[in-house]
């Protein structure tokens, strides 16, 4: 409720910046707040510096900021995440040290405190999860069905600029102002504007509601794409598991995102208009919220582990050489998953007060997701079953999923039991929990598939040693900060909690803190391993395009592709194309004749939209009226104009076209075959000798 | 490995608490330790085979010279193991649906389930940040320290006057949320006398972590001492001293704005005037005017006169 | 190279050797029904609170005190004809009829489609003087989310007319904006399905339960 005459800046007044607090009355807590918005400004000013002082402002326009091609944005969107998991890392580190710091009041201030649990969740989820989810679906999924982009290209650029400028807004809200501590539930009337006045909650709501409209339509995108630019030949029952998981993981956006933006939307209602749908007051209702937000977030769990589900699919197949076992049990307990997802998001407030047997129905429901999921993973081992096992970093990283992913399903089915669920709901267990499935689930399915699909991106392989490195380290670190949560959690300790009193709980939080350390070595190990791999590219290029032996159709086309992906579309007839391809050595075909090529056109839209919905947000956060109304406007006459550009399109012409793969050809017929026992060494350049006749 | 876990948590002496449901303290408690306890087993039957085949067929498969192991290169099916693979986790679910439907409507929280004789009535009214217990039929409340009988049931209605707030007795029976201008329910039985912690677990603030409370199980004749005790020593809980009692305070705050001598160093006793304070509580969302934000408590502002007006109720 | 025939969209004249413009018009076609479901949810959930919140009345004014059905009855009959309007510009299409009939029709569609908004927001400040605003209470908070979120809409549809007839002119009869006439087409009979939803639950089942 907007209640104060304004000025020109609105709310914004010197006091909104944390320096305020700092000089005002010094401490550590204040120091770690103002450290946090130095770390921000600092980065900024660095990365200005760097591209200025290297004169990279015009290559990283014209290459990156208005391309239109899938795979740049898929670069950008893993890049954005990977910095926001940085953030999300060194949060999460600060509140185990918090938690460690032993009975008392730690270091933190309860509200910075609750502002980090905050950040940290909504970070992880909608700034480090989905785009990098869906910044490796934007660089596989038109490779794999062989396409020669998304359907619509644009649109892509839209969504990645709408991501980035929200995930923008939580570095602001660190320099100016504050950030919301209702958590990233952010449930009223905790966050409504009785109790939490300030702007903490509307930096929230403004992020979700313009990242939310950036996954819809990201959603609607590969929805389209899959359904509608499939290569010939390619029907459903042949599309890659990987392709299965990404349309399961659209469908589940474009009918889950909306609860979300409705929620936040409303809550705004009632921030800044004096609405009632959640107030306590004149019939407001807050269980509206809780039941919207679930709606939205418990598909989103399953948006985000399904296409780590497909990773693993691939992977399995590809480092067992061996083809994809119980191909039809995966796809429909992928589509069984996708659907049930829907009916179960009740289990997260079974303790509101419903009755018994709504609880029930429920809970069996949440049950019921179990039996997919462990048919998943027993596909997984019966493909490993009588394969010829490589492990090789996305291996690795599979079995450590397989391992302690069935953990987090044990206790993700004892939680769907109401009973249990009223003793450790809202407790450590439950955080526990939840990290237990999305690490091991997403996080090691992502940088299984950043080690995976790097090669074919970037044209060289990524360091292996490190990259074992890496994988022991998050295994490591994963375990010992999370399964002692298991422990605290059942003895009763509340999550969100910066301070504690029984001593019992001390032995588990040192460990955990000591794990937490060992997860950001982890996340360290990540970038030193991209150093060490950039450092020593030129001996592990793989410009024939197959590194791994792989058995779609991403790997059939050159490391790095071109703009264009692929010469000729191929025609399909096998589920494992390129194989299959292989096995009867009509691999790497010549065409006959080449075409002109069409493909989107260089566009400033997607970066403009992101400048000016970051500045609409930033104008509605700090009530700067005149400001939210020109950035409307400008948002409205930006994509009208866009929408008079008919020239959106660049032809290549066939001759091009021609050249550029008959010199990739010949490349392919110079490089040695190699045996899989050299796929790690200088040796392979990326093409691949079938690996059917035993090893000799 | 969680099994590991559970069985060490289970070991409750070790851990030398009470404030959790791995030492039960009553019979609602003693039930979900051992659902969970059970559906843990059951749900091991299908995990433990991933746990010992993964590292067992990773070995085995492993690509090296000479491998005695056979290669399937083509194979991606069998009709039965399809069979097992879906068998298996049907068939635990469908034995676990079961014992859930069951335990979940014998521990409904709104149900009666154990206990014998009439309940004791307690209204619980969640504040930031502390927890008020009012006695209906007894003309007493307390804070900080919530007296029951043994043996006996204990019913409580719940509800709070500021935000949500989860209200939970770890040791007792689980946690039922409280909302404002909303009742839920929530039945207590102990076995024996005892001191059982009780906690809020919905994040409300920076009091969150201080809103604790003693939950002192005592036999029938102690309870009713206590009962003496609560009215002979405890001050009037009239409108005025209920608006101290609402303020954005922490339980130290509260105690040094209440406190008596007369009083335990971390509780306060109210005696009740003649007035229905859970429902004047309630009725504060209900009066079809809107709630001026100072007077809604657990706001900054509430209780602060808004200039030229009266601060009223 | 003739391909065989693909008329997926036979309605709009993309001319039977134009295999990639018919596939691209499948594809953005398909596309925005895709838009069309993600937005419906959006509809489904504000009726689900309306539904939920129809009593949540805080002894504020209710749907009988509030209510015009007269006005409601002249809105659903210009939104109607509207959706008329624009089946006729789409027949235009279909038929290859000149140019300035698609622009005639839309601008009787937009006519029709401002006069809605302007009865809208009449009934919108009648209601506020009898003290029907979304502040009272949280069924006129459900209330105003929702019809103002459909009118919203209109106008937005509105703007498309305005911005897509001057394209009309100005880029001519390409087959992108063909493709844009049917999918604005569909967005417009989206909009009176919402309606239709809008006449059913909120105002006749608030004044049958309010």
């Amino acid at each position: 409720m907007i209640t104060q005459d304004q000025g020109f800046f609105g709310r914004l007044t010197w006091d909104s910046f944390p320096v305020a607090a700092l000089i005002r009355h010094p401490g550590t807590n204040e120091i770690v707040a103002n450290a946090a918005a130095a770390v921000v400004v600092v980065g900024v000013v660095v990365v200005v510096a760097l591209l200025s002082w290297f004169r990279l402002w015009g290559p990283l326009w014209r290459d990156w900021l208005t391309s239109a091609d899938h795979k740049k944005i898929g670069i950008m969107y893993v890049v954005f995440a990977v910095v926001m998991l940085a953030r999300g890392v060194l949060e999460g580190v600060v509140m185990r040290a918090q938690q460690a710091a032993g009975p008392g009041d730690g270091f933190l201030a309860a509200e910075h405190f609750a502002e980090l649990f905050s950040t940290h969740g909504t970070i992880m989820i909608f700034f480090v999860a989905v785009p990098f989810v869906f910044g490796i679906a934007n660089y596989v999924v038109p490779l794999m069905i062989g396409a020669r982009d998304v359907a619509f290209p644009v649109m892509n650029q839209i969504s990645l600029g709408l991501t980035v400028s929200a995930g923008m807004m939580l570095m602001v809200s660190l320099v100016v102002g504050e950030f919301s501590t209702g958590g990233w539930t952010a449930y009223p009337p905790y966050t409504g504007a009785a109790f939490n006045p300030g702007v903490g909650p509307d930096y929230w709501i403004w992020a979700i509601v313009v990242s939310g409209i950036g996954t819809t339509l990201t959603g609607i995108n590969f929805a389209v794409t899959i359904y509608k630019l499939r290569a010939p030949g390619m029907t459903f029952m042949r599309l890659p598991m990987y392709c299965w998981t990404i349309i399961c993981s659209s469908i589940l956006i474009v009918f889950a995102m909306p609860p979300l933006g409705v929620a936040a939307l409303l809550l705004a209602a009632d921030r800044y208009l004096d609405f009632h749908f959640f107030t306590n007051d004149l019939g407001g209702n807050m269980m509206n919220y809780a039941n919207l937000f679930w709606l939205f977030g418990h598909p989103e769990v399953y948006l985000l582990v399904l296409p780590a589900y497909g990773i693993y699919s691939e992977v399995f197949a590809t480092f067992s050489a061996k083809r994809l076992y119980g191909y039809n049990s995966l796809v429909i307990a992928t589509m069984s998953i996708a659907i049930l997802s829907f009916t179960v998001w009740l289990h997260h407030f079974f303790t509101m007060g419903q009755s018994a047997l709504i609880n029930a129905v429920f809970g069996i429901a949440t049950m019921l997701i179990a039996i997919p999921t462990g048919v998943k993973v027993y596909d997984w081992m019966a493909t490993l079953w009588r394969g010829r096992i490589r492990f090789s970093v996305p291996m690795l990283y599979g079995l450590a999923f397989l391992m302690l992913f069935v953990i987090g399903g044990l206790s993700g089915v004892i939680l769907a039991n109401p009973t249990v669920d009223y003793q450790v709901h809202n407790t450590l267990f439950l955080v526990a929990h939840f990290h237990n499935v999305l690490l091991p689930g997403v996080l090691f399915g992502l940088l299984a598939a950043y080690n995976y699909w790097f090669p074919k991106a970037f044209g060289f392989r990524l360091n292996e040693g490190w990259g074992r490195v890496s994988v022991a380290l998050w295994t490591l670190g994963f375990m010992l900060t999370f399964l002692p949560l298991y422990f605290v959690g059942l003895l009763g300790m509340p999550r969100r909690s910066f301070s504690w009193e029984d001593p019992d709980f001390h032995p588990y939080m040192i460990v955990a803190l000591i794990g937490a350390l060992v997860v950001l070595g982890a996340l360290l190990s990540v970038l030193v391993q991209l150093w060490v791999s950039i450092r020593d590219r030129d001996r592990t290029r793989v410009p024939a395009g197959d590194p791994w032996d792989g058995r779609t159709l991403e790997w059939s086309i050159p490391a790095p592709p071109p703009a264009y992906n692929f010469a000729i579309i191929p025609r399909v007839s096998d589920r494992d194309e390129f194989a299959a391809a292989k096995e009867g050595g009509a691999a790497y075909p010549s065409p006959a004749a080449y075409e002109d090529i069409d493909i989107p056109r260089n566009t400033g839209i997607g970066f403009i939209l992101c400048v000016l919905s970051g500045v609409w947000m930033f104008a509605l956060v700090w009530w700067i009226w005149w400001l939210a109304i020109l950035a409307s406007v400008l948002i409205i006459l930006a994509i009208i104009f866009w929408s008079f550009d008919s020239s959106t399109e660049l032809t290549i012409p066939a001759e091009e076209v021609r050249k550029a793969h008959e010199a990739w050809l010949e490349q392919v017929r110079q490089a040695p075959a190699i045996d899989r026992d050299d796929e790690t060494t200088s040796r392979n350049r990326g093409l691949a000798r079938p690996d059917l006749e035993p090893a000799t | 490995m969680l099994a590991a876990l559970v069985a060490l948590a289970v070991s409750g002496p070790v851990m030398g608490a009470s404030d959790s449901f791995m030492d039960p303290q009553g019979p609602i408690a003693a039930v979900q330790k051992t659902h969970m306890l059970r559906a843990t087993w059951l749900i091991l039957i299908a995990v433990i085979p991933v746990l010992v085949l993964v590292p067992l067929i990773a070995w085995r498969y492993r690509r090296r010279r000479n491998s005695a192991a056979t290669y399937a290169p083509n194979w991606d099916f069998s009709a039965g193991l399809e069979f097992l693979m879906w068998g298996v986790p049907v068939a635990i679910v469908v034995v676990l649906s079961i014992y859930l439907w069951k335990a979940t409507h014998r521990l409904d929280p709104y149900a009666a389930p154990f206990g014998e004789g009439p309940a004791v009535q307690v209204q619980v009214v969640g504040l930031d940040w502390k927890w008020l217990f009012i006695y209906p039929e007894l003309g007493i409340a307390s804070v900080g320290e919530m007296g029951m009988p043994t043996g006996r049931q204990v019913a409580l209605t719940l509800t709070t006057d500021t935000v949500m707030q989860s209200f939970m007795i770890p040791a007792l029976a689980g946690q039922i949320y409280a909302m404002p201008g909303m009742t839920t329910q929530l039945h207590l039985v102990a076995d024996t006398p005892g001191v059982m912690q009780g906690e809020n677990t919905q994040y409300n603030g920076r009091g969150f972590t201080g809103q604790k409370f003693e939950t002192r199980a005592m036999t029938q004749d102690d309870f009713n001492g206590w009962v003496e005790t609560v009215r002979a020593n405890g001050i009037l809980l009239d409108g005025d001293t209920y608006r101290t009692l609402a303020m954005r305070t922490d339980r130290t705050e509260v105690q040094a704005a209440l406190g008596t001598e007369k009083m335990p160093d971390n509780a306060l006793y109210f005696r009740l005037d003649d007035g229905d304070l859970f429902h004047t509580i309630l009725g504060r969302y209900h009066r079809g005017t809107a709630l001026a934000v100072h007077d809604q408590p657990g706001t900054a502002d509430f209780g602060k006169t808004p200039t030229g007006q009266e601060a009223g109720e | 190279m003739k391909r065989a025939p693909t008329h997926s969209y036979p309605g709009i004249n993309l001319g039977e050797r134009h295999a990639s413009a018919h596939k691209a018009t499948e594809v953005v076609t398909f596309g925005f029904w895709v838009f069309l479901m993600s937005d419906l949810v959006y509809f489904g959930l504000m009726f689900a609170i309306y539904i939920t919140m129809i009593d949540a009345q805080a002894g504020g004014p209710g749907p009988h005190e509030l209510f015009d059905l007269h006005s409601i009855f002249a809105q659903t009959l210009i939104l109607l004809t509207s959706s008329l309007t624009v089946g006729l510009a789409m027949l235009a299409l279909k038929y290859n009829l000149p140019r300035v009939r698609i622009v005639f029709w839309f601008a009787v569609t937009l006519v029709l489609g401002l006069s809605f908004l302007v009865l809208e927001v009449r009934d919108f400040m009648a209601m506020a003087e009898k003290g029907g605003v979304p502040q009272r209470s949280g069924f006129l908070s459900a209330f105003f989310g929702l019809v103002p979120l459909h009118g919203l809409h209109v106008a937005a549809g509105c703007l498309w007319l305005i911005v897509l007839g001057i394209q009309l002119r100005v880029m001519g009869m390409t087959d992108r904006i063909k493709s844009r006439v049917v999918r604005l087409a569909l967005f417009w009979h989206f909009l009176d399905l919402i309606w239709i939803g809008i006449i059913t639950i909120v105002y006749f089942g608030g004044l049958a339960y309010g």
